[in-house]
């Protein structure tokens, strides 16, 4: 059975008055992937920016719509802790660098000053970790500086970091971009193993890997939603023209 | 071209870079003889009595400058204790908030500030806190150094955490931490090789002041640990004895010069190691 995590409702978002995302209405299924592509410049990463409320702190951003998580309006609720339900991993890895990899994995409990027993945060570490694949390889190095890995063993670093504080949603904004097609393949095998856990928003302008791993695909063009459907039917079947164009390498 | 022409440009270009080399040796060469007449003539003077103990009064041998080196320890501390958590977090403002009305003035200010002449800055403290006071201190001193020192440390927090990229703030905010607790306990680390850098070049800048503390510090002959009182500094000594007619307090004076200099030179080679050696890898 589907059921509905988050919802969009006539979603409009921009930059000093000038509309990037227009009018999005879009509905993510709870422990699905679902992937939002498009050419450079649709709008589809201030899109997931406004879904975890880091889009408004821009200076001159604006929106208008709804946002319900869980039925609920994000836009009503304090922001620090909508992102601490929803969590984000961006296009290039960004651990702290002041930081070791057991600390960086924790962050978002140290630096919010949330106090754990030791035993729980040992706990947290090794299941973040072990949920984000990189478990085997740093378990020995816990604590060495989070900077010292590999740009794949810090971009799964960041996964790690965003799945302690247990979210109920995980954005990606091309998590991959930054990446060699090694640490890609690990990175998308890993994606499609948390989706048990968590539900899974991924942005992508690379057409075969959201045909890899999403379940759901939103294809975004000049701020719109043109087609939104299941993965295999929006890419076997696509209704609309520009969704054709794009995935036969028209445009894009 | 000829050979005639290609010889000439060889020999020019030869020419050009003798030059050169030659005069930045030049530029080295003024550092090496202060240091050099300074060790000569103030290395004698120095040993565990000079630094412990009082000056003697004019005419004997002998006596320290334990009293200036206390009394520039005050000055230092009263100044950071003003400086530091004024300037870095209005060096993380400016990081912060880069255009705009506001931190384009407080920057122009600072600019201004930094090339007012320190005279006036000791006349300043003078005249707003030595005689609303009733007297000479080494508050006033400290808040007139503080004042000099402040742009330095601005400037230079300013400069290290624009440097800090701007996806490290979101990594934090992404987490749900709060704005400020992301710059106190994020970006602040992350910078803090070049804001400590910061604050140690702006010590080493106002411990060698002699004209803002005139009219504020005054100088002393007498241990004081009092802050509301006169103090002697390593400067004001040097700039009282050196100009007195006494041989004795001339050694004194080169002595004083010879501390103060090394001093100097360990906050810099400080503040070259933490730069290094604390550096953060993004």
């Amino acid at each position: 059975m589907e059921s509905t995590v988050l919802k969009i409702e006539n979603f409009s978002a921009g930059f000093g008055g000038i509309e990037v995302v227009r009018n999005v209405s879009l509905a993510f299924e709870r422990n699905r992937i679902t992937a939002i592509m498009g050419p450079s410049g649709c709008g589809k990463t201030t899109l997931i920016r406004c879904i975890n409320r880091m889009h408004e702190l821009v200076p001159g951003a604006g929106f208008s719509g709804k946002i319900l998580l869980d039925n609920e309006n994000i836009y009503d609720t304090e922001p620090i802790i909508v992102r601490r339900k929803i969590g984000m991993v961006f296009q290039r890895p960004n651990p702290f660098p002041t930081m070791s990899i057991y600390d960086n994995v924790v962050a978002g409990y140290n630096l919010n000053g949330l106090r754990i027993p030791k035993g729980d945060k040992d706990r947290i570490v090794e299941e973040s970790l072990q949920k984000a694949a990189l478990w085997g390889e740093v378990k020995d190095s816990l604590h060495r500086k989070g900077t010292f890995l590999s740009g794949g063993q810090q971009q799964r670093l960041c996964i790690a970091r965003a799945l302690a504080m247990y979210p109920e949603i995980l954005l990606l904004d091309e998590p991959t971009s930054a990446l060699d097609p090694k640490a890609t393949a690990h990175i998308e095998e890993l994606v499609v193993q948390l989706k048990d856990t968590v539900t899974i928003i991924q942005v992508t302008h690379n057409i075969p890997q959201a045909a890899r791993i999403s379940d759901f695909t939103a294809f975004l063009y000049l701020g719109e939603l043109v087609e939104y459907g299941p993965t295999e039917k929006l890419f076997t079947v696509p209704k609309d023209k520009r969704t054709e164009q794009y995935l036969t390498g028209k445009f894009g | 071209m000829s050979e005639d022409r290609v010889q000439r440009r060889i020999v020019v270009d030869r020419f050009l870079k003798g030059l050169v080399v030659t005069l930045s040796f030049v530029v080295i060469l003024p550092m090496f003889f202060i240091l050099y007449f300074i060790v000569r003539n103030g290395i004698s003077v120095i040993d565990w009595t000079f630094l412990t103990h009082l000056p003697k009064p004019m005419g004997e041998a002998g006596g320290g400058i334990s009293n200036a080196i206390i009394g520039s320890t005050m000055l230092i501390l009263v100044s950071c204790l003003i400086s530091v958590p004024i300037g870095t977090f209005a060096g993380v403002y400016l990081s912060e908030y880069r255009k705009g009305r506001f931190p384009y003035f407080s920057r122009l200010s600072l600019e201004i500030l930094q090339g007012i002449p320190s005279i006036v800055i000791g006349i300043i403290a003078y005249v707003w806190i030595v005689v609303p006071m009733g007297s000479f201190s080494a508050l006033s001193g400290g808040i007139a150094l503080g004042i000099m020192m402040l742009p330095v440390i601005v400037t230079s927090t300013e400069e290290t955490l624009r440097l800090i990229p701007d996806t490290l703030k979101e990594a934090s905010l992404a987490l749900g931490v709060p704005y400020p607790r992301t710059i106190l306990k994020v970006i602040l680390p992350a910078g803090l090789s070049g804001i400590v850098t910061g604050i140690i070049l702006g010590i080493a800048r106002i411990a060698g002041e002699t004209a803002p503390l005139l009219f504020t510090a005054f100088g002393s002959p007498f241990m004081n640990l009092n802050i509301l009182k006169p103090v002697n500094s390593l400067p004001l000594l040097v700039f009282n004895y050196a100009t007195s007619p006494y041989p004795e307090w001339h050694a004194l004076a080169w002595g004083a010069c010879f501390v103060l200099i090394v001093f100097i030179l360990s906050l810099n080679i400080i503040a070259r190691t933490v730069t290094r050696r604390w550096k953060v890898q993004f």
